[in-house]
Formats: C-alpha cells, sequence, structure tokens
C-alpha cells in the first residue's frame, strides 16, 4: 500500500492496521525517517520536500511490486510525506510483514534504499545560510546498487 | 508537448511548467533538451551540466536516446532526494 500526504502519520496505529487479525504474520519491521537538524555545518530550521505528483505514486507502487516479487510478505506499506517539515518530524515510513523476520527486515531494507533513489521528492533546505536544495549522495546510490540483481 | 521542471530546475527556469511545440527535428531526449537550452538564458543555466538533469517521459525515467512526441509529459529535474 502506498500513500503520499501532507498529514503525519502515527506508526503504532499503522502498524496495528497492517498486522490486526492476519495471524500468519510471524515478524513486522518498520524504517521511520525523520527530519535531521544538521546539515553539515549548517543549521536547518525546517525543509519543504517538492514532489511530482502522479510519478510519485507510480514509481512506489513499482517499488512495492518488486518487493513483493522478491520476499514472500503478508503486507507492506510505504508513507511518504511532502510539504514543509520541522526538524524532528516524521518524513517516510515503510513497514513489512512476513511469516519470518528475514524477509521483512530484507525487504524493508530494500524499500527504502530504493524509495531514496528513485521516487520522485527534492529536498529544500531552510538554513542559517540561506535556502538549499539537498544534493543527492552518492552512497544512497551504493546502498540502492547492493539489491540490484546480478 | 508538456514540459514539467522541477526543484532548482524550476527555479532556474522560472516556471514549472510549459506547454511547447518542438520543430519537427526534435525526436529524442537530447534533441529536446538541446533546443529547451536556446530557449532563455535560464533554460540554458537549468541544463548547463546533464550530468545532474533526469528526464521522465510519461512518468516513467528514460535515457537520453528515449523518443518524444507531441502528446508526451517529459519531466526535467535533478537527482531525487527523498526518503
Amino acid at each position: 500500500m502506498i500513500r503520499v500526504q501532507r498529514e503525519d502519520f502515527d506508526v503504532g496505529a499503522e502498524l496495528k492496521a497492517l498486522t490486526q487479525g492476519r495471524h500468519e504474520i510471524g515478524g513486522v519491521v518498520s524504517f521511520v525517517g525523520l527530519v535531521r537538524d544538521m546539515a553539515g555545518d549548517a543549521k536547518i530550521g525546517a525543509m519543504t520536500l517538492e514532489h511530482y505528483p502522479g510519478m510519485t505514486e507510480k514509481q512506489l507502487g513499482e517499488i512495492e511490486a518488486e518487493a513483493l516479487r522478491r520476499w514472500p510478505l503478508a503486507g507492506s506499506l510505504i508513507i511518504h510525506r511532502y510539504g514543509r517539515l520541522e526538524p524532528g518530524e516524521q518524513i517516510v515510513l515503510v513497514i513489512t510483514a512476513s511469516a519470518h523476520r528475514e524477509a521483512a527486515f530484507e525487504a524493508c531494507h530494500f524499500l527504502i534504499d530504493w524509495l531514496k533513489t528513485k521516487a520522485p521528492f527534492w529536498k529544500l533546505e531552510d538554513t542559517d545560510k540561506g535556502a538549499q536544495w539537498v544534493a543527492a549522495e552518492s552512497r544512497d546510490d551504493k546502498a540502492a546498487a547492493r539489491w540490484v540483481k546480478k | 508537448m508538456k514540459i514539467l521542471w522541477f526543484a532548482w530546475l524550476r527555479t532556474r527556469v522560472g516556471s514549472a511548467e510549459e506547454s511547447l511545440t518542438p520543430p519537427p527535428d526534435v525526436r529524442d531526449v537530447r534533441g529536446l533538451l538541446a533546443w529547451l537550452k536556446t530557449r532563455s538564458p535560464g533554460h540554458a543555466e537549468a541544463l548547463k551540466n546533464l550530468d545532474v538533469v533526469r528526464v521522465a517521459v510519461n512518468q516513467t525515467y528514460v535515457q537520453a536516446d528515449h523518443p518524444v512526441a507531441a502528446g508526451d509529459e517529459v519531466a526535467i529535474f535533478p537527482p531525487v532526494t527523498g526518503g
């Protein structure tokens, strides 16, 4: 399941909703991304996440479908926020559920790594040194590349 | 053809969306970017370094040799930074 929204999310409520009555699930893994207050040596007051409505949902759906092809998941959820966010706020939630923990751990890791390099979001940081667009990091490409099938 | 600009490419071009009719010799993404560069100093500045430019046609990532046609939605943006 994919949700792209401005509003915050409740991790506990989402975990419960995904697993309720699903007694075949033996393990659930969640990843929550938060807004940091520092970027290098600049202090961040807030950030604004811009995205490409339509393509965002399409890309996240394709990434989720790929995870479902690779691992025996009983359920999955990706929530990604957009708009203005302050340090400490939640940006992204990835939940994976499976009969056994290995699939849930690996699929969750895969989803956040791929999402970071494929979903069309851009961060504009409002810092004490002015507004700056966040540059893509090569370490994110490397993290995603480990999941490319040889 | 609908052209969408995002993030710092949008601020340099000065517009989020343009409805354009490229000349008939523009047949692929490479040709489209070369033509867009000539439209204004802002466009030229935005497309100065194509190493940091990504293109999606009809919401799918494509390479420079991908064809473009009249009804396409072509999005031009920097490498993504979500998550």
